[in-house]
C-alpha cells in the first residue's frame, strides 16, 4: 500500500494579535505552519499504514522554506517527502495547484490512497482535494470522518455532511479529505524529530514531474485575484453592559429587541 | 491560453445554478442562488438555468419559475438520490459542454465543496469558493466575485479573464432570494438522462444516514448562542439550549468544549470547526482566543458575556455584557 498525504504550509494564527481600530487579527510578522487539518491526514495516513502497511509519503507545492512542514510530516511518521518547489509554480490557483500535485503523485507512482485536510485555513477553499482527484481521474470522499475499511481495492468511508453522514465504498486509488474528528493526531517523539532533521527531501521542478510548464503559474490559472482589501471594520464602539444579573438582562433583552432579534416567536 | 478550452467566450451565455437537494425536496439554498442569478441575468440580457439533479422532485421543478428561473434542466433519476461526486460531475461536464453558460453557481455546501472543484478541473473553469459578493460587467460578461480568506482577515475580488463558464460557490444565507411571483412561468423545462458512460468509475454510496430533527447546521443558522470553557460542562450547554430555543438560533461552541467533550465536534466554532456569518452571534464565556475569533469574526452582531471584561471577545464584541453567565443567561431566557 502507498498513500500519498497532500500538506500545506500556511501562516500561523496563534501569534496573531487584534488590530485595536479596525478591530481584525494583524497578519504581519506570522510565522508559518503546517496546516492545521493536515494534521489529520498526516495521522491518518500513519494509521492506515501502521495497521495495513506500506508507507506513507508526503508531498506539497511550495516556497523551498515548506521544507519544514514537510520535516513534521516525517516526524509524525511518514517516510518520504517530496517538494514541488520553482518560480514555475508562483501564483498558481487551485485548478493549478491541483494539476501540480496530481502530476507528482503521479511521480511518486504507485499511490493507492491520496490523503488531503479538509481545506487550508488561509485560503479556505476545500479546492485542491477535489481538484486533484478530478486531474487523475480517481475516484474522491470529502469530509470523511472514518476510515470503516481498506484493501488493496476498495475503502469504504463515512463522510459528513449537513444533513447527517454516509457510508461509501471507493474503488482504489482514490482521494480522501478529512475532517478533524477522524481521529487524535500523535505527538512526535524527540527521536523522531531529530530524524526528520536528517532526513533528505528531494526539490522537484516542473521538468521533475512531467509538468506542463503551460498549466502551471500565474498565467494559465483560470482565476485571478485582482484586488485584496481589508474587511470593512466592525462597527467601533462596544456597547458596555454591567449591573445585577438581573438588570444586564433586561438591558440585553432590551438591546435584542431593538435589533429586531425577538420578533416571530 | 493554452488552458482554454479553445470555445471562444462569446460562445457561452446564461447564468446556470446547481439547486441544492435535501433530501427529495429542492433546498432553500437554491431560491437564493436563483435571487443572485436574476440580478447578473438582467445585467447581461441573459436568462437564469436551473439545473436540477436528483429524485423524487420533479413535480416541483415549476416552482423555481417563481424564485427567478427562466428555464430548468433536470435530470430525475433513483442513482441521483444520494450525493454522488463521479455521477453528478459527469453529467454536468456533458451538459456544461452542450449548453455552454457563462457564469455557473452553486452552493458552497457539502456537496457543492466537492463536487464543484471537481467539475471546474473537468470544464477546465474558474473557481471561487465562498462568495460574498457577486456583480458582473454588462458588456464583458466578466464576473467579480468577492470572497473572504485569511479566515475574513481579508477580502479578495477574483476574476476569470479567460475561462468559462465562470463557477462560483455562495455559502447559504448570504445572497437573498427574490419574493416569489407565482405569476412567472418557465420558458423551458429540459430532461436529461444520465448516459451509461457516466455510471463507469463512479462511487458506491452504501447507506444515507439523516440525523434527527434538531441536528446542528451552523451553516443554516441566522443566530448562534455559542459557549466556551467557563461554559463548565454539558450542563453548561442546556442552559444555552433554552436560551437558543427562545431565538430560534443554533448551539455552537469553542474548541476547549469539544476537546472536553462537552459538545460534539459538529458544534465547534473556529479555525479547525467551522465559520460562520450569522446575523448574530452570542458568544457565553468565551475568551476569544484567536483560532475561535477566525471562525466568527464575519457575524453581523457579535455579543459577548463574560466575567473578565478585558478578553479578546469582550473587546471585540458590539456589545459586551459583564456579568456571571450562569445569572445572566437563565434571566434573559425568561425575558424572551
Amino acid at each position: 500500500m502507498r498513500i500519498v498525504v497532500c500538506i500545506k504550509q500556511v501562516p500561523a494564527t496563534d501569534d496573531a494579535k487584534i488590530d485595536p481600530v479596525t478591530k481584525r487579527i494583524v497578519r504581519e510578522g506570522m510565522k508559518a505552519v503546517l496546516n492545521p487539518f493536515d494534521l489529520y491526514a498526516v495521522e491518518e495516513g500513519v494509521r492506515l499504514k501502521e495497521e495495513f502497511g506500506g508507507t506513507v509519503v508526503a508531498v506539497t507545492m511550495g516556497p523551498p522554506s515548506a521544507e519544514k512542514a514537510l520535516r513534521e510530516c516525517l516526524s509524525l511518521g511518514c517516510d518520504e517527502a517530496y517538494l514541488l518547489s520553482d518560480r514555475a509554480y508562483g501564483g498558481s490557483d487551485t485548478w493549478a495547484t491541483s494539476y501540480a500535485l496530481a502530476k507528482g503523485i503521479a511521480k511518486i507512482g504507485d499511490a493507492d490512497l491520496v490523503i488531503c485536510g479538509k481545506q487550508a485555513v488561509d485560503g479556505d477553499t476545500a479546492q485542491v482535494g477535489p481538484g486533484i482527484a478530478a486531474h487523475l481521474d480517481w475516484q474522491q470522499c470529502t469530509y470523511v470522518s472514518k476510515v470503516l475499511s481498506f484493501d488493496c481495492n476498495e475503502l469504504v468511508a463515512e463522510r459528513m455532511n449537513e444533513a447527517g453522514s454516509d457510508r461509501v465504498a471507493l474503488t482504489l486509488p482514490a482521494v480522501l479529505t478529512v475532517v478533524k474528528d477522524i481521529n487524535q493526531p500523535r505527538v512526535p517523539s524527540l527521536r523522531s524529530v531529530l530524524a526528520s532533521l536528517e532526513a533528505e527531501i528531494p526539490v522537484w521542478k516542473p521538468a521533475d514531474i512531467g509538468a506542463d510548464v503551460d498549466k502551471i503559474g500565474l498565467n494559465p490559472s483560470p482565476t485571478r485575484v485582482v484586488k485584496t482589501a481589508p474587511p470593512p471594520p466592525r462597527s467601533g464602539e462596544t456597547l458596555h453592559i454591567s449591573g445585577d444579573a438581573a438588570q444586564a438582562a433586561a438591558a440585553l433583552a432590551a438591546k435584542l429587541t431593538q435589533l429586531g432579534f425577538t420578533e416571530g416567536k | 491560453m493554452i488552458l482554454t478550452n479553445e470555445i471562444p467566450k462569446e460562445a457561452y451565455r446564461n447564468i446556470w445554478i446547481l439547486a441544492e437537494m435535501n433530501g427529495e425536496a429542492i433546498s432553500p439554498v437554491t431560491h437564493e442562488l436563483l435571487g443572485a442569478a436574476r440580478g447578473l441575468a438582467e445585467a447581461r440580457g441573459a436568462d437564469v438555468v436551473a439545473v436540477v439533479l436528483g429524485s423524487g422532485f420533479e413535480s416541483t421543478v415549476e416552482d423555481l419559475a417563481a424564485y427567478g428561473a427562466d428555464s430548468v434542466i433536470y435530470a430525475d433519476d433513483k442513482r441521483l438520490a444520494a450525493y454522488n461526486d463521479e455521477l453528478e460531475a459527469n453529467l454536468l461536464t456533458r451538459l456544461i459542454k452542450a449548453y455552454r453558460p457563462e457564469v455557473f453557481l452553486g452552493a458552497a455546501t457539502a456537496r457543492g465543496r466537492a463536487l464543484i472543484p471537481r467539475l471546474a478541473v473537468k470544464t477546465v473553469s474558474g473557481l471561487t469558493a465562498d462568495c460574498t459578493e457577486l456583480t458582473i460587467d454588462a458588456e464583458t460578461g466578466e464576473l467579480h466575485q468577492t470572497r473572504p480568506a485569511f479566515g475574513g482577515n481579508l477580502m479578495a475580488t477574483i476574476k476569470t479573464p479567460n475561462h468559462r463558464p465562470q463557477m462560483a460557490t455562495v455559502r447559504p444565507r448570504v445572497m437573498k432570494a427574490l419574493d416569489p411571483d407565482y405569476t412567472r412561468s418557465l420558458q423551458s423545462i429540459v430532461r436529461e438522462e444520465i448516459l451509461p458512460e457516466e455510471t463507469e468509475n463512479i462511487k458506491r454510496i452504501l447507506e444515507t444516514v439523516r440525523e434527527h430533527q434538531g441536528a446542528v447546521n451552523l451553516g443554516d443558522a441566522q443566530i448562534i448562542v455559542s459557549g466556551g470553557r467557563a461554559m463548565k460542562g454539558p450542563e453548561g450547554f442546556k442552559m444555552l439550549q433554552a436560551l437558543a430555543d427562545k431565538l430560534g438560533a443554533a448551539v455552537g461552541a469553542s474548541r476547549p468544549c469539544i476537546d472536553a467533550g462537552w459538545m460534539p465536534y459538529a458544534h465547534q466554532i473556529g479555525q479547525t470547526g467551522q465559520t460562520v456569518q450569522t446575523k448574530l452571534y452570542i458568544a457565553c464565556g468565551i475568551s476569544g482566543q484567536i483560532q475561535h475569533l477566525v471562525g466568527m469574526q464575519g457575524c453581523d452582531t457579535i455579543i459577548a458575556i463574560d466575567k473578565n471584561p478585558n478578553t479578546p471577545l469582550m473587546q471585540m464584541a458590539d456589545v459586551a455584557v459583564c456579568g456571571d453567565v450562569f445569572e445572566i443567561v437563565p434571566e434573559l431566557t425568561k425575558l424572551l
